[in-house]
């Protein structure tokens, strides 16, 4: 394992838990560490057991993992759900009131150190001293987060001290962090945060979606950059409403995302194949969530491959980005919207929970000059009818925009003639079907190959697509200490699949192994299905948990 | 701009003058169709036409958003921008493009089962959030394409090959609900009254907000209760005393239908807040503007 610490936040909802962890991660990642934030929560407001468990490390870390070395926990359920999984030397921080009765217990007087809602600083300077950070730092994130009001400055100061000082001279068994680099600042998001930015990056300019777990932060996000950047977000009545908007959005001219989960998303069925139909851009975030039905709606899973590259009767081009990390979040979202437009088709962003709460350490993007996306192009002075629908060899439609000229601009649902009127011109609908099925040629030409990292010439090759990346990756780097060569093969990109990027790979590993977070190992069906190549061992994990570098290895090995 | 809404006049002129004097029905072209003979579609589509000249409107300028449905074909029958999207879902399309440019007149034009019915979530939400959008709801009080099953609006007892009993609903009334959720401009009329329709069309163009025009037509194929000698009997003009900013009346007035049907502008609100949201076409666009800073560790 990692030079890393694994540091789990426990308590009931509504206890003030996700404050503390984002301000002790925030601490983490100015003071130079990489973090790997899960965050593992029931879906009620108040009660309930939820977790924020930070891994921190002085260099990268990409993973979450099992082993607990510091658990502090406000309430009594925090200890006896997690105490069996404290590495050997963990330990537990525990409100004394709770009366945990355990070896590895620290019971703190947390009443006596603050009072109220402040309990929840003193947690926070207990774990900060614990862990050796520099004070000057917790406290310095801590003003900023809640500097506004002079009552609670003092407050959280004075909680914040006292548990310091408690901290020093009480707890003998510290787990002080190794040292980190002296960095340049860096920013912390989540998986959401970063599609959020590079939708914005890309220049979105019309959002709509229904509230739905894990998704909802994006349009929040966005809702709060909204005016200054001239981004409409829409809350509309239902999913089937949203996709329809952004349809409505992005033929007028509005670079258009839409936000949903599995249930959602099944409802924006129709209309993903009515953007195929009508060749209208536009980018689907589905984060997933274990289902089938409402399922675990705060947990994650991967099991929703096979829906998103099947949604919509009918046959259309699609692509489908599935991000491994934070910063692939970024890179692929502003990849969605270019696609998007150039193939004037649907484009899929496929997360999921665990990497859309996740909060790492990134280096700033370099942001400046990039280019945004351009919807339309010049009208052309010619006097006639726009053939919105014009065959090309590309497939790709000159496009203009309703209004932008005296050039009329017809979209429809129905099968069309070149114009965009309804026809049922049988001959024609051979034409349009193949004029459309061409778009597919452009995007397999700029599909992101799957990345190879690890041994070049693997005895054991690890799969895997999307958020499972850090785990496998880690994973890998374990398993070679078996005196394997291991590479691991990833996907951020499950749809188109162009087999000449990576089947080679493929025969040349002695095994090959595939790593995903369902039950029915959907990629390694997929790959089956396009290449005929069968991978001889898969590690599945549905539990509604993250892949960790201990359960790949665990599959891995047999 | 800025979020927030502001306040709608009775009327407001929409175009340059100059298309008033430029723009004739004959812009807007004449085509051949799908439709029975017969079929209330076609003094509907003429109206429609009459009313965008008057309104002084280019086909450019003016952007149709229909659904599914013999009504919903009718916009490929003029020339204007059109977005035929799915059954039921005009209206969720009509918004995101009214959205996404401000300068469009959007007008959706569908029938009374894709408003309605399939489409009856996004008809209250319309209501709701009362975006600039001109619905025409064509409405024969049938489903025509698919060879008469009742609709929303069928009445109840309505004998169908698929409700032999007698169709068992009591029929949707879009006005009464519409005027419950205070839309500023609700109207209905009838295809027999052809001037009269396309003046309320161009009223509701005229209206900031959304405006409803409920339509009754005939389907000569399907509903042999409804037919236009049914309706000539009973469709009436307002009398030019009825003041239509008397919610209370209105009220009344939305259900009277049976031996006497109403028609024409039944509520309209001297002032009800357009929903108008952060602008697409507002602001700097540049990524800088994005909160790095809040961001940034």
């Amino acid at each position: 394992m990692r030079n890393a610490l694994n540091i789990v936040l426990g308590g009931e909802a509504g206890q003030g838990l996700v404050t503390v962890g984002h301000l002790l991660a925030k601490s983490l990642v100015r003071g130079g560490y990489s973090i790997c934030v899960t965050q593992s929560y029931q879906s009620r407001i108040r009660g309930g057991h939820n977790t924020f468990a930070i891994r921190v490390s002085p260099d990268d870390v990409q993973a979450p993992c099992e082993a607990i070395d510091v658990l502090a926990g406000l309430d009594a359920p925090t200890v006896t759900l997690h105490e069996s999984e404290l590495s050997p030397d963990g330990m537990v921080i525990v409100d004394e009131a709770v009366k945990a009765d355990c070896a590895k217990c620290v019971p703190v007087p947390f009443r006596e150190l603050a009072t109220g809602i402040y309990v929840n600083t003193a947690a926070l300077g207990v774990v900060a001293q614990v862990l050796g950070l520099d004070l000057a730092v917790v406290r310095q994130v801590m003003l900023e987060a809640f500097g506004k009001k002079v009552e609670t400055v003092a407050e959280n100061e004075k909680a914040l001290e006292a548990a310091t000082k408690w901290a020093a001279e009480n707890v003998a068994a510290t787990r002080p962090l190794p040292p980190a680099p002296a960095r340049s600042a860096r920013l912390m998001m989540t998986g959401n945060d970063a599609l959020a930015f590079g939708a914005a990056s890309a220049g979105l300019r019309f959002c709509a979606f229904y509230p739905m777990t894990p998704s909802t932060s994006i349009p929040t996000t966005l809702a709060g950059w909204g005016e200054s950047l001239g981004i409409v977000v829409e809350q509309a009545e239902d999913e089937i409403a949203a996709i329809n908007m952004a349809l409505g959005a992005s033929y007028a001219g509005a670079p258009s995302l839409v936000t949903t989960s599995g249930g959602g998303f099944a409802l924006m069925v129709e209309g993903v194949s009515l953007a195929g139909m009508t060749e209208t851009p536009v980018v689907i975030v589905v984060g997933q969530r274990p289902g089938p039905a409402t399922g675990l709606p705060t947990r994650t899973e991967q099991a929703d491959l096979e829906f998103v590259l099947h949604a919509g009767h009918g046959e259309f081009p699609r692509a489908i980005f599935a991000p491994g990390s934070v910063e692939e979040c970024f890179h692929l979202s502003r990849r969605a919207f270019e696609l998007a437009e150039r193939c004037q088709s649907p484009v899929f962003l496929l997360t999921d929970q665990f990497l859309a709460d996740s909060y790492r350490a990134v280096e700033p993007f370099a942001i400046e000059g990039l280019p945004q996306v351009r919807p339309w192009e010049e009208a052309p002075a010619v006097k006639g009818p726009y053939r919105r629908y014009a065959i090309t060899s590309d497939g790709v439609s000159p496009r203009l925009l309703p209004g932008g000229s005296e050039h009329l601009v017809v979209v429809d649902s129905d099968e069309h003639d070149e114009v965009g009127h309804i026809t049922e011109d049988l001959t024609l609908r051979k034409a349009m079907v193949e004029k459309r099925l061409r778009k597919l040629e452009g995007m397999r030409g700029e599909v992101v190959p799957p990345e190879h990292t690890g041994d070049g010439d693997p005895e054991l090759l690890l799969v895997c697509w999307g958020s499972t990346k850090g785990s496998v990756v880690e994973a890998a780097e374990m398993l070679r200490a078996d005196a394997r060569r291991v590479g691991v093969l990833h996907f951020s990109q499950v749809w188109p699949l162009v087999p000449e990027q990576f089947m080679g790979l493929l025969h040349k590993a002695r095994e090959v192994v595939s790593v995903e977070g369902n039950a029915f190992g959907q990629f390694a069906r997929l790959l089956r299905r396009e290449t005929g190549f069968e991978v001889h061992r898969q590690v599945l994990r549905y539990d509604g948990l993250p892949h960790t570098p201990e359960s790949v290895v665990r599959g891995s090995r047999g | 701009m800025g979020p927030g809404g502001r306040t709608a006049t009775a009327e407001t002129p929409r175009t340059a003058e100059a298309n008033r004097a430029v723009v004739s029905i004959e812009d807007y072209g004449t085509y051949e169709t799908a439709w029975c003979p017969g079929c209330g579609n076609f003094p509907l589509l003429k109206a429609v036409k009459e009313a965008l000249a008057a309104s002084g409107l280019a086909p450019h300028q003016v952007l149709f958003v229909s659904g599914i449905g013999q009504a919903a074909k009718a916009p490929h029958y003029l020339n204007a921008n059109l977005f035929n999207g799915l059954h039921g879902r005009a209206v969720p399309a009509a918004t995101g493009a009214k959205l996404a440019n401000r300068e469009l007149t959007v007008i959706v034009e569908s029938g009374d089962g894709c408003n309605y019915g399939e489409g009856g979530n996004h008809f209250l939400a319309a209501l709701r959030r009362n975006i600039d959008l001109t619905m025409l709801v064509h409405d024969n009080r049938i489903y025509g394409l698919t060879k008469g099953q009742p609709s929303p609006t069928t009445d109840r007892g309505f004998v169908a090959k698929t409700q032999p009993a007698g169709t068992a609903s009591d029929s949707f009334n879009p006005l009464a609900v519409a005027i419950a959720m205070h839309c500023g401009f609700v109207a209905r009329g009838y295809v027999g009254m052809a001037a009269h329709l396309a003046d309320l069309i161009r009223q509701g163009i005229a209206h900031r907000g959304l405006a409803l025009i409920d339509i009754l037509q005939p389907c000569v194929t399907f509903n042999k209760v409804n037919t236009h000698a049914w309706y000539r009997e009973r469709c009436y003009e307002l009398p030019d005393d009825y003041d239509p900013t008397d919610w209370h009346a209105a009220m009344d007035k939305s259900l009277e239908w049976g031996e006497r049907i109403p028609v024409g502008v039944l509520y309209r609100a001297e002032s009800a807040a357009e929903y108008v949201p952060a602008a697409v076409e507002g602001g700097g666009s540049s990524p800088e503007l994005i909160g790095y800073a809040a961001l940034t560790c």
